[in-house]
């Protein structure tokens, strides 16, 4: 129990199959009930599939885990439904200090940058994040959670994978097409099917303090290097939902992690650091304390066969940055579409190798920024220390150093340049909407027969193909545009047409239009009239033109969904 | 030619989609230039690669701000 939060506990009943003696045949079962197979699970009932989700254990994750949620993975959660309440519940901070030694070498102010929905990160415990992802998916009557479910055996066969389940009352078997992995960094599946995790062990360790603060503390990230109160160590401050900071303390390989736990090493050093700002005495209650290590590592295939890989289990990084849960909710924001044109038969299965073509490019740049960040946080050579001080000593005064200091890149998606899945543009665009990349949010105001909402243009798009076209006027739209715009659908494969005008106007032959009223959208995708973006289910830049041709739009969808 | 104190990494062909990338990349390739050197070694890649740059620059009213400003504070 922790004094600002109780653990659910989630009802465990006994599964059917135990009494009957007889096999579960199930299209999708999701193992593991952390963040990413909860968000799995939304995912793939937002593509209309029933999933099963087992989890060996029936709360949340327990103690201090995942702290700070970006842009990109809150946008998903807007997508599943409880982007709002984790918004809501998370605190949201701007300011950020660095100091090295006893000085404070410069601060930020990071304000969010205008126009669009969703801030740069919040940060709130991941136990309420997953809450807040339990709940929604117990609503949710395509779902199935069965927890104290453990999964025991896994068997690959031609055209199934079958599961052994160990539960409170027995044990039984479930039948799949289709398992996905989401049993986080252990991956005991990926052990029992023989896989390979490579990549670096990282030597280091870290000490993780919750604190109650009892009077005002500001909403701010501070992040020390080599603080008269830790010297050699890094350490960093910031502040989660209910008034909880967190505290990590960078320990070093040799530390003792059961000594460093006890409260009577803790404390003190909290105290030091609190007062060390400002030299003001703070009250605060400890509520959590732990030591981990880390390590940067990925599968070399996040698919085998008819056996999905998604978070944790594919790919884990050190925690500069906050990638984890992150990149894991957008491994589930890219898998879901997928599988379901596979299941439909609208793909052929190996639309799902484009899944870990994608994630694998993703977990790499993930991987690069996140040991970039540790390189420098924890300098392994004389060498590399003093250029590390020399740029702390620079950055008081000098911009150019400031930009070279890394206390950790915040997580942002990666741009899916490479993927073999885009249509390469055949006309000059400006900025960043570039096949392959995650779309930039903009406001935007709806109108349909009931009257108008304001919105964001994420919320309009997703879970299926949709094609932008930019008009000045939707009321000039001639019949042979409208015509093509109402038959873009490839293959048995949707394509959704969406107007986007400066000008209020009412729907022409049933497509909807989207009023960019600021004209950020097609600022922001460097639009003109007649300009047309295919976008994926997932929020992706699928292709782009200047001029609508309904068979180059179908050539993409094509290509996009693994037929061509 | 002033001495340019603000972000100036970049490369010629590449696109950035993030303002930090460049100075990390930059960064990334001075660390590796050091694996697995002794400090004398690091030592001496350091004078060489400052001789190397400040020959690069030539303008010696640049070398002379520079120089003096890594002296300064340390
Ligand atoms: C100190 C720390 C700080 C972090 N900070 C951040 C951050 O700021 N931002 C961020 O995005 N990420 C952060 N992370 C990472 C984040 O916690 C993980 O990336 C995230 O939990 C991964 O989610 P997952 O669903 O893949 O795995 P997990 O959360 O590990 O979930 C796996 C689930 O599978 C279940 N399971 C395991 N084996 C079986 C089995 N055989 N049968 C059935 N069920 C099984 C487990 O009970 C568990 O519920 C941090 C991690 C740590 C440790």
């Amino acid at each position: 129990m922790l004094k600002t939060y109780t653990y659910p506990r989630f009802e465990v009943k006994p599964a059917p199959e135990i009494a009957s003696g007889r096999t579960l045949k199930v299209p999708v079962v999701v193992v593991g009930a952390g963040p990413v197979g909860l968000g799995m699970a939304l995912d793939l009932q937002l593509q209309g599939l029933p999933v099963l989700v087992l989890d060996d254990d029936d709360s949340v994750s327990i103690g201090s885990r995942g702290v700070c949620y970006a842009k990109r993975a809150l946008e998903v959660l807007d997508r599943y439904g409880i982007g709002k309440q984790v918004c809501e519940k998370g605190v949201s901070w701007n300011v950020g200090r660095t100091f090295f030694r006893e000085q404070e070498v410069y601060n930020f102010n990071l304000v969010p940058e205008a126009d669009h929905h969703r801030p740069g990160m919040v940060n709130l415990q991941q136990y309420y994040l997953e809450e807040y992802l339990v709940t929604k998916a117990q609503q949710t009557p395509n779902i199935e959670l069965r927890w104290k479910n453990k999964v025991v055996s896994v068997t690959h066969g031609d055209a199934t994978v079958t599961l052994r389940v160990e539960t409170p009352d027995g044990i039984y078997s479930v039948e799949t097409d289709w398992l996905i992995v989401a049993d986080g960094a252990r991956s005991p599946i990926r052990h029992m099917m023989g896989l390979e995790i490579e990549g670096k062990i990282f030597k280091d360790r870290f000490l993780i303090a919750d604190v109650v603060m009892k009077a005002d503390f500001p909403a701010e990230r501070w992040f020390w290097f080599d603080p008269p109160f830790h010297p050699n160590q890094s350490v960093l401050l910031h502040k989660q939902a209910d008034q909880v900071f967190r505290i990590d303390f960078q320990l070093g390989w040799d530390a003792d992690p059961d000594e460093e736990k006890k409260p009577e090493k803790v404390i003190p050093r909290i105290k030091a650091m609190l007062g060390a700002f400002d030299g003001r005495d703070r009250e605060f209650e400890l509520e959590w304390v732990s030591v981990y290590t880390f390590q940067c590592r990925r599968m070399g295939s996040f698919r085998h066969g008819r056996v999905l890989f998604v978070g944790d289990a594919a790919h884990q990084v050190s925690p500069f940055g906050a990638r984890g849960a992150n990149s894991g909710l957008q491994d589930a924001d890219n898998l879901g579409w997928k599988l379901k044109l596979v299941m439909a038969g609208k793909s052929p299965s190996t639309l799902l190798d484009s899944y870990s073509e994608e994630r694998v490019f993703a977990a790499d740049e993930n991987l690069l920024n996140s040991t970039r960040s540790t390189d420098f946080i924890t300098p392994k050579s004389k060498a590399s220390k003093a250029f590390r001080n020399a740029v702390l000593g620079l950055a008081r005064d000098h911009a150019f150093a400031r930009a070279l200091v890394n206390s950790g890149r915040l997580s942002v998606p990666a741009f899916l340049t490479t993927s073999s899945h885009n249509t390469p543009d055949s006309e000059p665009f400006a900025g960043r909407m570039v096949p392959g990349a995650p779309m930039d949010d903009a406001p935007v105001i709806e109108r349909d027969p009931k009257g108008k909402t304001s919105g964001w243009l994420l919320d309009k798009v997703g879970n299926q193909f949709v094609a932008l076209y930019f008009t000045n006027d939707p009321a000039t739209l001639d019949a042979a545009t409208i015509d093509a715009l109402s038959n873009l659908s490839w293959g048995g494969i949707p394509v959704q047409p969406l107007l986007v005008s400066p000008k209020p106007g009412t729907a022409i032959g049933g497509i909807p239009t989207i009023e960019d009223m600021k004209g950020i959208v097609a600022q922001r995708y460097d639009a003109r009239p007649g300009t047309v973006y295919l976008l994926r289910p997932d929020q992706h830049v699928a292709a782009r033109w200047r001029r609508l041709d309904a068979a180059k739009v179908q050539a993409a969808v094509a290509k996009a969904s693994g037929n061509a | 030619m002033a001495l340019t104190l603000t972000p100036n990494f970049n490369e010629v062909g590449k696109t950035y989609f993030n303002a930090y990338s460049p100075g990390d990349d930059f960064y990334e390739l001075l660390i590796n230039t050091h694996r697995d050197l002794s400090d004398e070694q690091s030592e001496q890649v350091n004078a060489r690669l400052i001789l190397i740059l400040a020959n690069h620059i030539g303008d010696i009213a640049t070398l002379r701000d520079a120089l003096q400003l890594a002296r300064e504070g340390v």
